[in-house]
């Protein structure tokens, strides 16, 4: 075995002419090796100080709202005043109903836009010329869109919603607002998640005679959906957790929404108060920073959640995909 | 040529991609309920050639065409594209089952075009499995994802899927290439079987395989200066046992060394 082996390496020494001695590529070698760990240490570290950091962040704030959390506190309406008495159900409601309203009004239209750009006018049509130019304008402008501090648009939603189509603070002034605000989201995963949906799809659908509009209803959007959802789930944690645009156009109202199935006129023309939107208003006007807490709290355990259920679905969308359930 | 019908037609017909001219001047003719087989070194068009008797190339950025395609003596350019693939099928070289269910990849190509009553449609699946000799194994389990199949039986899916529309033409772009030679055996035979009802036009790198399975062969050929052009158009057994130019012959018998 001996033999054998120190043929091989004579042999490689001869044949390979950049080869250093036996003892110069042990000490490069013994080098890399101090290379490789200390990349590794240093690594290590820095992931380490950020889940620290994260965990800090969020353990202190669920610890803190813990103490006030109970049945009432989710279950009684906001009291208002400077104590901040109350708990905070209402804005529990509001949160979920302009979640709702707001996503009914975004994931369309960003779908829809999505669709188009990629299967119409984009990738899959092989446009080319100022079409193309065109198409990568706009997706710059979606890009940038999704970059912009989200008080620009509610300050547009302010200007156009609230004031000059005269919504007032509402509902449908903020979902309207907030729909702006989460477009370019739910357009950017749209187009990726159908860039990923594989062109012998689209060949083969099309090969047997269905329309372009058919190929994409059965075939595309079915495979490109678990990257749609999570665009949209997205959007909706980018929704439960933004003030600025809410504050400038759904107003601070802690009363209980009109139901939109009993009253839908009513829901959409009165204000209200998200989670998020309380716990600033608690933090800023009162004094009641136990209760900003308890509210930062459930934020924050909703926002674990929505990150759960996104993964989730599209763990279980993946696996349905490729016929394993 | 004489004696059978034409199916498909090309005169003068080339095709460009962008500048680049992928199809040089090619005139034939495709016998109806014949096995026509394409043959050619790669890069020679075949592919290219084969997707445009249903148009797929018009899914191709800056793809244009000159002369003409005729079916049946119609211009297939005037056809609605929509109804020219409902009457050409293909199967493509990678078997591309959608990600469905066995019933419902078969029975993609009726839906699409209309038809709803589900006994019809379940009496279409066996059919078309029959035909692509898939039925035997998977008729148990028709609810199984496409995907789940090995990748032999995803080409008889794919076949039998083309099979469900009733085309006139079925285009194959090296339908075994993916395939073990027992998968391969398999779909030669059938093949051979389809030809009763179908014209059909296929790709093959294969040599033996081109000459197992077809009636004609096409001999495509591409060159420093040109791509896409047709050397030598015949008889599968005249173009392999006797063939009148110097490059056809050289392509045969180097592959068979
Ligand atoms: N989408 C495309 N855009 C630009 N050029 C292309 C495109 N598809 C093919 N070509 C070019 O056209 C020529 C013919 O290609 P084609 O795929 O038809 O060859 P082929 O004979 O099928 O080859 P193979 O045997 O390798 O499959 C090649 O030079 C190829 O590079
Ligand atoms: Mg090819």
């Amino acid at each position: 075995m001996n033999e054998e082996s120190e043929e091989t390496m004579v042999n490689t020494t001869q044949d390979v002419a950049w080869q250093q001695t036996q003892s110069e590529a042990e000490a490069h070698l013994a080098k890399r090796r101090l290379t490789e760990k200390i990349a590794f240490g240093v690594l290590w570290a820095a992931g380490a100080v950020a889940v620290l950091v994260l965990i800090a962040v969020v353990g202190y704030v669920l610890l803190e709202g813990a103490q006030v959390i109970d049945w009432a506190f989710l279950t009684t309406r906001p009291k208002g005043g400077l104590s901040g008495e109350g708990g905070m159900s209402t804005t529990i409601v509001a949160t979920i109903y302009l979640v709702g309203l707001t996503i009914l009004i975004a994931a369309p239209l960003g779908v829809g836009a999505g669709i188009y750009l990629v299967e119409y006018a984009g990738e899959m049509q092989g446009t080319s010329g100022w079409q193309a130019h065109l198409i990568s304008v706009i997706r710059f402008g979606v890009e940038t869109l999704a970059g912009v501090p989200s008080i620009i648009f509610g300050l547009f939603g302010y200007a156009l919603f609230v004031t000059t189509m005269k919504f007032g603070f509402s509902m449908i002034a903020a979902a309207l607002s907030g729909a702006c605000l989460v477009l370019p989201v739910i357009i950017r995963t749209t187009e990726e998640a159908l860039l990923t949906v594989p062109r012998p799809y689209r060949e083969g659908s099309l090969a047997l005679g269905a329309t372009q509009w058919q190929t994409n209803w059965r075939v595309v959007l079915p495979a490109a959906m678990p990257g749609i959802i999570t665009g949209v789930v997205l959007s909706v944690g980018r929704i439960v957790s933004e003030t600025a645009v809410f504050y400038v156009t759904l107003g601070g109202s802690y009363y209980m929404p009109p139901s939109p199935i009993l009253h839908f006129r009513d829901f959409l023309t009165s204000g209200g108060r998200t989670m998020a939107l309380h716990l600033y208003y608690l933090a800023n006007d009162t004094a009641a920073f136990d209760k900003a807490m308890g509210t930062g709290a459930v934020l924050v355990v909703s926002i674990i959640l929505i990150n759960l259920a996104i993964n989730y679905l599209s763990h279980r969308l993946n696996q349905s995909m490729r016929g394993e359930a | 040529m004489t004696g059978s019908e034409i199916k498909l037609e090309t005169q003068n017909f080339d095709l460009y991609y962008g500048n680049f001219q992928a199809l040089d001047d090619i005139s034939l003719q495709i016998p109806a309920n014949q096995v026509t087989a394409i043959i050619g070194p790669s890069g020679c068009g075949k592919s290219t050639f084969l997707r445009a008797f249903n148009r797929m190339n018009d899914l191709i950025p800056g793809v244009h065409t000159d002369g003409e395609i005729s079916m049946e003596g119609e211009n297939i350019f005037n056809m609605d594209v929509v109804a020219l693939r409902r009457r050409v099928g293909m199967v493509f070289q990678r078997p591309n089952p959608f990600p469905k269910s066995i019933y419902d990849n078969v029975t993609y190509g009726p839906r699409v075009n209309g038809l709803r009553d589900r006994d019809k449609l379940d009496e279409i699946a066996e059919r078309s499995l029959r035909g692509a000799a898939l039925w035997d194994e998977v008729k148990d389990d028709l609810g199984k994802s496409g995907l789940a199949l090995s990748g032999g039986q995803q080409q008889r899916l794919c076949i039998a899927r083309a099979l469900a529309v009733e085309p006139d033409v079925i285009l194959m772009d090296e339908p075994a290439s993916a395939l073990d030679p027992i998968a391969t055996l398999r779909i030669e035979e059938l093949i051979r079987e389809l030809k009763e009802d179908y014209t059909i036009v296929i790709v093959t790198h294969n040599m033996q395989q081109a000459g197992r399975v077809s009636d004609y062969t096409a001999f495509f050929y591409t060159d420093e200066s040109r791509t896409g052009i047709l050397v030598e158009f015949d008889n599968t057994k005249k173009i392999f046992t006797n063939p009148s130019d110097q490059r056809t012959e050289d392509y045969i018998t180097g592959r068979f060394g």
